[in-house]
């Protein structure tokens, strides 16, 4: 069957733009086809950094003719409505339409016959790729050359050059397809490798044109560029007694940035390794693009891989010794950082310790944190006050915690980190084990960003829980204040991270302590400040501008604008305010973190229900019991296990049979039947089952209260299931829709003392049997 | 050829061989402008000529002052002034990426020897109102040149669009000299007693100017001449403002070039704080843009007579 060859060749396609592209043009010209009932066997895309190329495979040499009947107006009908019917179905006269009685008795009607003779293939994607290559969804395009005074000139990644469509059977010549985009004209011609292949290759279809690419020195499929690129990387350091330090994203990138890749090793002096590994490998891979390797103890060696795009006439040693020399260039500016770090501040020597002079540094520049909450500086205060209160209830030392908060974010000014982000954290700790913090103190400065993703660690050290802790929820709560709640796919400021953060560090260290009261005083800490910060406004900025010798009269107008831009007159009502809604903001920010612990306990494998029924039964409930993340797990994990016996399967079939009838019988009293609330009579009983059953209701649920408030969920549970037997007894032998209303009354009564007693535990409605 | 006209023997033969190879190609080969700027494309060859319909090839070797760069003359790769070498061709031509390569190999760049690739790198310039597409070039990993499609410059779109080349002309000259420290390249190919560095020209302006760049500049006066040059560049414009036509853009241009490295300078004191420096980037853009808008209103910019 016939096939079809597509190749798109341009200017070098940015790497991390190129398998979303194939992936792209694969899903645009097979859904036209489809939508044109042009139906194919298989399909594959490729990339490479200069071009994006597609192969269909077992396409119909012609679209399929299509037969449609069309039904119209009723033999008789006035003339303009078979007017319209003749133009609709595109027929000359009104003979031309069959006529044919209405199956339902309801007269004759008029049927056109609509045949349309498929068109050929070639035709159809003649037809259909000019409008996708124009409309072709790259992340950013651009203009080009002479036609770029057209607005309607061809925008592309990067200037697209010439365009290779064949299509036809295995057995002949194929076809170039017929088509051409603002002057780009398809041909069956592409070119190889840029420095090593340069000339026309004449393709005539998939088959050959991979072998010609291979043969030009491209290799067309990113996959294989990326083993090519692992497996010469590996043997490369193996040959010399290295490991290669593996990096997933690092592998993807390259091989989008060749199109036939040489693996080489370079070096670079071993001086060089007294910078902190990471800060050597965040420098190599984020500027050079190379693996960096470890030698057998686990350190960094002085030795890289890097990959570069020829076979070079003398083996690569040149292109080798260059990039060595990039490499060092490299080193030798993170060296001067990693050695100015250690430096005191020219502004601020007087300021303390190297961190607490960047931490002075950092306050002075009113770096903002967010507009609505204030400066970094600020925000470090809080943390500070709220990793104080944090610490006792997670076993820290609140000096230690105030310390690691204070200088957690200190890093930020240092150069390591200014040029490479992704080492914050880690340079604070490093910097700050020089300066002789305590071993906690470091620890906490470096795991207080944790967990980032899934797969991050979660801090274990007492003082960096209380730090994360602090740090995360002062994030939430202040967006929660401003109003800056994540919604939909939107999470600019990655909240939804941050709850999952405390979720997991609770989880994870068995911490125990209200969120709710937590979160509480996070607000009146940012409530404060924003005060504090209003207030302050009206003094720095005017004393500023006098001594830079502005006029009175400027200062005022300029005082009116800066207030404006930056939201400070807002600021006391926002005081006001956030102070006036804690109790909403805490309780509404309590919901989002029951959220997302039901999102975390569904993604492990627990019911949702269950989670649900531990909620609904907490929902009633003022307490802080509410916002103990770490009660409401262990809860949800007795009743799982619960669930799972077979006292608990049976009891909650008894709870659901009971909780039906009740529902029904309510849904006939006018009032929902209140009656059924009253305790019951036990005069009233009249067989034995019914008396055992409430005995037992009253004892399994002081016994449930009691386990419930000493937190012994098995307990709880256990003391329920004495339940089962009774109840089973009680619905053999006892009919609650007793003839006698006051006897039916007093047995509803019972029932519902069941659907209390259980709902002490749990909100078993929530649970379908 | 002598070695002081040599690519690979001497920084002038560098240059000289550039010069000459983009003369070939027909662009005009300009002078520095004479102003201080942070790079090349601050030129009104680049900036304001890339404005407009009409064709435009140049060249020109463009000091560049990068206040913050500035490393006291210990730094063996960072300078706070440097040359670009600046190739502005409009509309790009078909061929630009093979002229490109084609200087490379003029300068004794041997592409099957060393590996040239072409890494994106979306170019912008907050303070011009100006971006493009386009990659860095690198040269064995090091980064040679930039390489920019101009889609954007002072707030206007292109049409057409220019091709923008920036050699990095110390950069190049280590490469093709094989030398590891700036300061040693060979500036004028001859050895011995007669042989100057380019640490013997320019090793102490680093030093003087990182001391004047990071601890000495007034940045009282500067926040002045900020303000007195974005002041005179409004004054300019308006003046110049004939409705249709404008009549005096290079002036009121040259004031936002001046706004511009004071700013840079304030910066490299480090007297702006995050939030400041975007006010202030905004408002050189906001210049830059004005100049942009004026220069289409000229004969230079296309606008009829």
């Amino acid at each position: 069957m016939p096939e079809l060859l597509l190749e798109l060749f341009s200017e070098e396609i940015p790497a991390r733009m190129q398998a979303q592209a194939a992936a792209d043009l694969k899903k645009l010209v097979t859904d036209a086809l489809v939508a044109r009932g042009v139906l194919y066997e298989g399909a594959a895309a490729f990339a490479t950094p200069r071009r994006l190329a597609l192969h269909i495979a077992g396409l119909p040499a012609r679209q399929p003719d299509t037969r449609e009947e069309r039904k119209g107006p009723r033999v008789g009908s006035p003339e303009q409505a078979l007017q319209g019917f003749l133009k609709s179905a595109g027929l000359a006269s009104i003979d031309q339409a069959k006529i044919e009685k209405d199956p339902k008795g309801k007269g004759e009607f008029y049927i056109a016959i609509i045949e349309r003779a498929g068109r050929p293939t070639l035709d159809v994607l003649a037809e259909i790729l000019p409008p996708i290559i124009k409309s072709f969804p790259w992340p950013k395009s651009m203009r080009w050359g002479a036609a770029s005074t057209r607005s309607d000139s061809l925008r592309w990644v990067r200037p697209l050059h010439s365009i290779l469509a064949t299509f036809g059977p295995e057995t002949e010549a194929p076809e170039v397809v017929p088509f051409e985009v603002d002057g780009i004209v398809a041909g069956k011609t592409t070119r190889g490798h840029r420095f090593m292949a340069p000339g026309e290759i004449s393709v005539r279809r998939f088959d050959d044109y991979v072998p010609a690419l291979e043969k030009a020195k491209v290799v067309l499929d990113p996959a294989r560029r990326r083993d090519i690129i692992l497996h010469d990387a590996r043997d490369l350091a193996f040959a010399s007694g290295l490991e290669l330090v593996e990096d997933e994203g690092l592998f993807d990138e390259v091989a989008g940035l060749v199109e036939w890749p040489v693996a080489l090793m370079g070096e670079f002096d071993e001086a060089f390794l007294d910078i902190p590994a990471e800060v050597i490998r965040a420098t190599i891979r984020a500027n050079q693009k190379c693996f960096v390797l470890r030698k057998p103890d686990g350190k960094l060696a002085n030795k890289f891989i890097l990959v570069s795009n020829i076979l070079a006439t003398d083996g690569g040693k040149a292109i080798a010794a260059g990039n060595g020399r990039v490499v060092r260039a490299r080193l030798s500016d993170a060296l001067y950082f990693w050695q100015t770090d250690q430096k005191p501040l020219p502004d601020f020597a007087d300021k303390g310790s190297l961190l607490d002079q960047r931490m002075a540094k950092l306050r002075a520049l009113n770096i903002v944190f967010h507009e609505k909450l204030g400066t970094q500086g600020e925000r470090v205060d809080r943390i500070k006050a709220l990793a104080r209160e944090l610490a006792p209830l997670v076993g820290a030392n609140a000096d230690d915690a105030a310390r690691a908060a204070e200088l957690c974010k200190a890093d930020l000014m240092t150069e390591v980190v200014g040029e490479f982000p992704e080492t914050q954290g880690l340079m604070g700790r490093r910097y700050a084990e020089l300066q002789g913090e305590k071993h906690d103190v470091c620890v906490a400065i470096e795991d207080h960003y944790k967990p980032q993703g899934p797969s991050d660690r979660i801090p274990t050290n007492p003082v960096a829980i209380a730090v994360a802790l602090a740090d995360k929820i002062d994030t939430l709560v202040g967006f929660w204040a401003i109003d800056e709640k994540p919604t939909g796919s939107k999470d600019p400021y990655a909240l939804r991270r941050a709850a999952l953060g405390v979720i997991r560090i609770i989880r994870a260290n068995n911490v125990r302590f209200s969120l709710l009261s937590v979160s509480a005083k996070s607000i009146a800490l940012i409530t404060v400040a924003t005060y504090l910060r209003w207030v302050k406004s009206k003094i720095n900025q005017e004393e500023l501008l006098e001594k830079l010798g502005v006029s009175k009269a400027t200062i005022d107008v300029v005082h009116n604008e800066i207030s404006e831009s930056l939201g400070h007159n807002r600021g006391q009502q926002l005081a006001e305010e956030t102070g006036g809604r804690a109790y909403e903001i805490c309780s509404d920010l309590m919901g989002f973190f029951a959220e997302r612990l039901k999102v975390q306990l569904r993604q492990e494998g627990t019911a949702h229900e269950h989670v649900d029924a531990v909620f609904a039964q907490l929902q009633d409930q003022s307490s802080p019991a509410r916002s103990d993340l770490l009660m409401i797990t262990r809860r949800v994990e007795a009743l799982g296990q619960f669930l799972d016996t077979d006292d608990g399967k049976n009891l909650l079939a008894g709870y659901k049979r009971a909780a039906n009838i009740l529902r029904a019988e309510e849904k006939k009293e006018k009032d929902g039947g209140k009656a059924f609330l009253e305790p019951h009579a036990p005069s009233l009983r009249s067989e034995p089952e019914e008396s055992r059953l409430a005995l037992e209701i009253e004892r399994a649920a002081k016994n449930a209260k009691k386990h419930v408030a000493d937190e012994d969920f098995e307990g709880a549970m256990r003391a329920l299931s004495h339940l089962r037997e009774p109840v089973d007894q009680f619905f053999v032998a006892v009919t609650v829709n007793d003839a006698d209303p006051a006897r039916r009354l007093n047995r509803l009564r019972i029932l519902n003392e069941l659907r209390a007693a259980m709902h002490v535990v749990a909100d078993f409605s929530k649970i379908a049997g | 050829m002598s070695p002081s006209l040599d690519p690979t023997r001497s920084f002038q033969g560098l240059i000289l061989t550039l010069q000459r190879f983009w003369a070939e190609k027909g662009c005009v080969i300009l002078q520095p402008y004479d102003m201080e700027v942070g790079a090349g494309t601050f030129h009104p060859a680049t900036t304001l000529r890339s404005l407009g319909p009409k064709p435009w090839r140049a060249a020109y070797v463009q000091p560049s002052r990068r206040p913050k760069d500035g490393r006291y003359g210990e730094n063996p790769n960072r300078l706070q002034h440097y040359y670009q070498y600046q190739v502005i061709l409009k509309p790009s031509p078909p061929d630009l990426q093979e002229l490109y390569l084609a200087s490379l190999k003029a300068i004794g760049v041997d592409a099957a020897l060393h590996d040239i690739r072409f890494v994106e790198d979306d170019w912008e310039s907050p303070t011009l109102g100006a971006w493009g597409l386009g990659w860095e070039c690198w040269c064995d990993g090091m980064e040679v040149s930039q390489f920019t499609y101009f889609q954007q410059v002072a707030g206007v779109e292109c049409a057409p669009v220019s091709g923008e080349l920036t050699y990095g002309l110390e950069r190049l000259a280590m490469y093709v000299q094989g030398v590891e420290n700036v300061y040693d390249l060979n500036f004028n190919g001859l050895e011995g007693a007669e042989k100057i560095t380019y640490g013997d020209v320019f090793k102490q302006a680093e030093q003087e100017y990182s001391r004047h760049n990071f601890e000495h500049a007034d940045t009282a006066l500067l926040f002045q001449h900020f303000k007195d040059a974005e002041a005179e560049c409004k004054a300019l414009l308006e003046k110049g403002d004939r409705g249709e036509r404008h009549d005096m853009v290079l002036p009121a241009y040259d004031q936002c070039i001046k706004a511009s490295h004071r700013f840079n300078l304030l910066d490299a004191r480090g007297v702006i704080s995050v939030t400041e420096r975007q006010s202030y980037i905004l408002r050189v853009r906001e210049l830059a843009k004005a100049c942009g808008a004026a220069w289409l209103k000229t004969e230079g910019g296309g606008a009829s007579a």
